[in-house]
């Protein structure tokens, strides 16, 4: 699915990315955590195609395309999706207006005919059930005025309408109440298949009780520094993050 | 890695080009160019006007001499000189169209190219839409007359309804913007050469929506028209006009003179969307559109002006509402856009005279280049206006960092009890919205587009469905640099 290897990527002088590999396969799902300012979101943000970033040194292979000459929009048609840790608003364009002009131009990526207004309701009507999204929701503008925990629902009713091949959640976890958390984690878990795959930012162990991960790494200043299974998350949960900064020193 | 940059859109704003440049070669009967008497005589001969109208026109000319252009606008620009202009130029062609039919085809290509094809509106509208075709200075075609004719509406030039209804024209011309109202109501009210008339009778309900489309063909001319609107007790009317000009090095000026008048229980609903040329990326030629609109509302009864301006290198505009009957409502929703060198000073001004009168401004401003714009209201309400109530809302985005907004509100407030309520915000298009639609697969100019029209929603919601299209679309290509 993707390859990341030997990824730096700077901000003005900054170099947040230091040597970063990862590599995920279709129908895994990855847990990516870390401290905080550790580089979670700036390397989702790299893989979007975020220009404030600046990518030095490394390669991205994307389902056998070289990411990081992928335009933006066009990572996104080729199925790159990410949850954002901050949802942004946009006043005055309705999320179905939104999510109708993206598929329509995904579609046309793969030169694929536009949808039909009767399939694209029925898409609506399937995926807001399944995120348990409130169908008032699904027509007001996109994210104004929602709560905290609605804005990280709407996101991953997103993805389930957009169906992506690599998702990438950044702590689409946080602030989420314990129901939210369900209905969000059973959504990924429901579109889960072996042809894609995911990629979960998150500080709480208590996700991975809900979106069993096959790989848990762990991202210190820039890298991922240690890769473990579940239990690894619990080690940190319990631990902390000294045990392997002391590691690391030695 | 093509993320859009405000640099990149600044860029693309640039190079946008102007979608309506072209001209129509017809033959146009001219008078001299200047401005004098003999003119204004030449003018009311060419369309054989009664006396009183000549009469009318050489006292505003009389008073437009010792009247001087207004300076307090918030824009700067070379004053016309008013003896280079030529006031009076019509296609030659000047018989009646009694049909669609009739129309000379280059004039039909004309409008096809300005988006208006008749058939097409008449295949897909049925017949929901009647046109008067202003060009230059004469009314050139007024589509289904006679369907209006049985419901007693009167919809047709300006110069016609003073051939043909005289005593209305006589009655109600000049009550709601009087001749000494400012320099550019007196100099149309000396020269104007057509317009629309429009009446609705008592308790009719216009059963489809009229519309105008001014163009200026002819270069170095002026172009005056004069509109005049009468609803009747209890009736309504929703009334579109649309502008477009070809591309000059020249500056032409345009002003123009909108009345309405809203009787008791009576409803207007005036839309504009205003797309004169704006003159080029560096600021050379474009209209000067310097326009006096307002409408006067008796009891129960409502106007509602709203605007898409993306036209026209400097635009003086305040569509605005006397709302003298009790109860009467005044409604101003507007979308101004200004790119490149385009300057605007725009709003409305609100008068509140009745009892329990409300208003509602809704203005959206949109600055890209190095362009100025500027939100200009008033807010009055008078000693006995008691309970009225005014909402304003006045929001600009910058697309750039070298453009400008500014908002000039007044309030003047003689009654207690009256509830006047102003919120004003200043945005720049953002590049986190930008982010968040591209990584959704949505282009960067669809998703300019997209937050654009969003924020201009209030607005565009107000207009009818076909209009509200075209001015999406108007936005698109004002915006983007999505043509040619
Ligand atoms: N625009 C910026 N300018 C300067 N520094 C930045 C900028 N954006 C991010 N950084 C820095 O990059 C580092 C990594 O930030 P990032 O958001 O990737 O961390 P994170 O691992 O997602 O943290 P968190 O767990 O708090 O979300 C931080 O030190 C942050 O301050
Ligand atoms: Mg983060």
């Amino acid at each position: 699915m993707i390859e990341i290897k030997n990824l730096h990527a700077k901000i003005g002088d900054k170099e947040i990315l230091k040597g970063l590999n990862l590599t995920v396969k279709a129908g895994e799902i990855h847990a990516i955590m870390g401290p905080n300012g550790a580089g979670k979101s700036t390397l989702a943000s790299v893989l979007a195609g975020r220009e404030d970033y600046e990518v030095t040194e490394g390669t991205v292979d994307f389902e056998g395309a070289d990411l990081l000459d992928l335009a933006t929009e066009e990572r996104a048609r080729e199925g790159l999706f990410l949850a954002f840790q901050y949802p942004i608003e946009i006043p005055g364009v309705s999320n179905i207006n939104f999510l109708r002009t993206a598929i329509n131009e995904i579609r046309e990526y793969r030169k694929e005919d536009p949808i039909s207004a009767k399939d694209f309701m029925a898409l609506v009507r399937e995926k807001s059930k399944l995120v348990e999204l409130d169908a008032k929701l699904a027509s007001r503008s996109v994210n104004e005025g929602f709560s905290g925990g609605e804005k990280k629902r709407n996101e991953i009713f997103q993805m389930a309408m957009l169906n992506p091949k690599l998702a990438i959640l950044d702590e689409t976890d946080s602030g989420l109440d314990i129901d939210a958390l369900r209905v969000v984690a059973n959504g990924v878990n429901m579109l889960k298949s072996e042809n894609n795959a995911t990629i979960v930012i998150t500080h709480y162990q208590r996700l991975l009780d809900y979106i069993i991960p096959d790989f848990v790494h762990v991202l210190y200043d820039g890298k991922i520094v240690k890769t473990g299974g579940k239990e690894l998350a619990l080690e940190l949960e319990e631990k902390g993050y000294d045990w392997i900064k002391a590691e690391l020193a030695n | 890695m093509a993320n859009y940059t405000e640099d990149e859109l600044a860029q693309d704003l640039e190079n946008q080009e102007y979608k309506f440049g072209f001209t129509t070669d017809i033959d146009a009967d001219q008078a001299p160019k200047g401005l004098n008497e003999d003119i204004i005589r030449f003018i009311s001969a060419k369309k054989d006007e009664p006396e009183w109208m000549l009469e009318h026109r050489l006292e505003a000319f009389e008073m437009w001499k010792k009247m001087e252009e207004p300076n307090w606008a918030h824009v700067k620009y070379k004053k016309p000189n008013f003896q280079d202009i030529i006031y009076y130029s019509a296609p030659k062609q000047t018989k009646k169209y009694e049909s669609w039919d009739d129309v000379d085809p280059e004039m039909k290509e004309t409008m096809k190219k300005l988006g208006i094809s008749m058939e097409e509106q008449k295949r897909l509208t049925g017949t929901n839409i009647a046109v008067d075709f202003v060009m230059d200075s004469v009314s050139v075609a007024t589509s289904f007359k006679s369907k209006l004719k049985e419901l007693g509406i009167i919809f047709c030039s300006f110069s016609e309804a003073v051939q043909e209804h005289p005593e209305l024209v006589r009655k109600h011309m000049g009550t709601v913007v009087p001749t000494s109202d400012n320099f550019y109501a007196a100099l149309n009210s000396a020269v104007f050469t057509d317009g629309s008339f429009c009446y609705i009778p008592k308790g009719v309900r216009c059963p489809m929506e009229l519309s105008t489309y001014f163009r200026i063909n002819e270069g170095g001319t002026g172009q005056f028209e004069r509109t005049l609107v009468i609803a009747d007790e209890g009736s309504y009317v929703s009334y579109l006009e649309g502008c477009t000009a070809p591309q000059r090095d020249e500056n032409q000026l345009h002003a123009a003179v909108v009345e309405l008048i809203a009787m008791d229980n009576a409803e207007i609903k005036y839309s504009t969307v205003q797309n004169w040329y704006p003159g080029d990326k560096n600021g050379l030629g474009g209209i000067f559109n310097f326009v006096t609109k307002r409408g006067i509302c008796g009891l129960n009864s409502k106007i509602a002006w709203t605007q898409v301006e993306t036209g026209s290198a400097v635009t003086w505009k305040y569509p605005s509402c006397i709302l003298k009957g009790d109860n009467s409502i005044g409604e101003f929703y507007s979308v101004a856009v200004t790119n490149n060198y385009q300057q605007a000073d725009t709003g409305t001004k609100m008068i509140h005279l009745g009892k329990n009168t409300k208003s509602t401004i809704i203005s959206k401003g949109i600055s890209a280049g190095k362009s100025h714009n500027s939100y200009r209201g008033l807010v009055q309400i008078h000693k006995n206006a008691t309970n009225s109530r005014n909402f304003s809302q006045c929001d600009s985005l910058l697309m750039t960092d070298e453009c400008g907004a500014h908002t000039f509100p007044y309030i003047e407030c003689k009654n207690s009890s009256s509830k006047i309520e102003h919120e004003a915000t200043t945005s720049k298009i953002g590049e986190d919205q930008i982010f968040y639609c591209l990584q959704r697969g949505i282009s960067e100019e669809k998703a300019i587009s997209l937050i654009v029209n969003g924020y201009c929603k209030e607005v565009l919601n107000q207009l009818p469905m076909e209009f509200a299209v075209e001015a999406q679309k108007l936005l698109t290509i004002s915006l983007e640099g999505s043509v040619g």
